[in-house]
């Protein structure tokens, strides 16, 4: 086997490692605290927000208000009407900034 | 299986579209960040099977992009596999997480779905599981859609490479922001939302500036856990299981 074969099976195994880890680490008790539970709860918020937030700062002001527009929708709508509003808001800012 | 009124193949190729129809809007933003992997893992000295190795086993579009620019530049094995088991390292929070709404999962079920958990499949898997029981046929349409188109539009970009414009032409690199943004909102009502989210936010733009990406991720999350932890108490939880 060549050499970036194997770094690229090395690469699965330790990504394979991340994705059942969590499971298996948390499996392992039977009974779990109130304050961890109340962490794996908001994980999706944790986690989501953190990757999202140097979108918000690091694109420009058109990118910024589009996530901030569809963040907005998304309390009462869809996840379809989300997206597209976000997309509309950012094609119409990014005509009119040249 | 448990027994259930309608027919339960029935159900299951139900469950099964309903993952499908969930992960097709996403496709829009997997299609080119899938294609321009394949053109730039060409582009980089790859070769086809090996393109095709690492998008089959990694399925980890990010880290892949990092592995295939160090892999052009004569660092040592082990560096890779750390960088990529460090931007990676944010799926021990999700499995973590999602493992607790795999009931009805068998142990080999179990075993092939963290393979496909990606961001997506677990923000979808979360997002059904607030709704509904989380069935393996839901997760599975979900997660198989997003393979295949994956793997074909690698293919397709390994191929016609030069002929990708730039995603960023239709705003296409944001597809995926905003579909997270939507799904994290979609929590808004648990009592600790925006203290999480104001935590989680600061500490990733604090880390993105001084440690850098892709410890963002994980340090950002793990400071909105932290939060969540603190004002946890066991009154709150059975108000937010419902």
């Amino acid at each position: 086997m060549n050499e970036p074969v194997m770094i690229i099976l090395c690469c699965a195994f330790v990504t394979y490692l991340t994705r059942i880890g969590g499971h298996l680490i948390l499996s392992r008790f039977g009974e779990i605290h109130h304050r961890v539970e109340s962490a794996l709860l908001m994980v999706p918020t944790a986690v989501l927000s953190a990757l999202v937030a140097p979108a918000l700062i690091t694109h420009g002001p058109a990118e910024a208000i589009a996530i901030i527009a569809a963040a907005l929708i998304a309390l009462r709508g869809s996840l379809v009407a989300t997206v597209a509003t976000g997309m509309i808001v950012l094609v119409l800012l990014r005509q009119l900034t040249p | 299986m448990h027994t259930e009124t309608a027919n339960p193949s029935q159900q299951q190729s139900a469950q099964a579209v309903d993952g499908i129809k969930d992960a097709l809007p996403i496709m829009m933003a997997v299609i080119p960040f899938a294609a321009v992997f394949g053109a730039v893992a060409m582009e980089k000295g790859l070769s086809f099977a090996e393109m095709l190795l690492a998008s089959a086993t990694i399925f980890a579009g990010a880290s892949q992009y990092v592995m295939v620019e160090l892999l052009s530049k004569e660092v040592p094995a082990w560096s890779i596999v750390l960088s990529v088991f460090a931007i990676n390292f944010r799926h021990l929070l999700y499995s973590a997480s999602l493992g607790r709404y795999m009931k009805a999962f068998s142990s080999p079920q179990k075993a092939g779905a963290f393979f496909l958990l990606t961001d997506p499949q677990f923000a979808a898997s979360e997002t059904r599981a607030a709704q509904q029981n989380l069935r393996p046929s839901y997760y599975f349409g979900y997660a198989a859609t997003t393979y295949i188109v994956w793997i074909t539009a690698n293919v397709a970009g390994a191929m016609f490479g030069s002929l990708i414009s730039e995603p960023e032409a239709f705003g296409m690199d944001l597809i995926l922001p905003l579909y997270f943004t939507g799904l994290l909102i979609s929590s808004h009502k648990r009592p600790s939302f925006f203290s999480v989210l104001a935590a989680s936010c600061c500490t990733s733009w604090l880390v993105y500036y001084s440690l850098g990406s892709p410890w963002h991720i994980t340090l950002g999350g793990l400071a909105g856990l932290v939060v969540a932890a603190i004002q946890s108490n066991p009154q709150s939880l059975e108000s937010s299981h419902e």
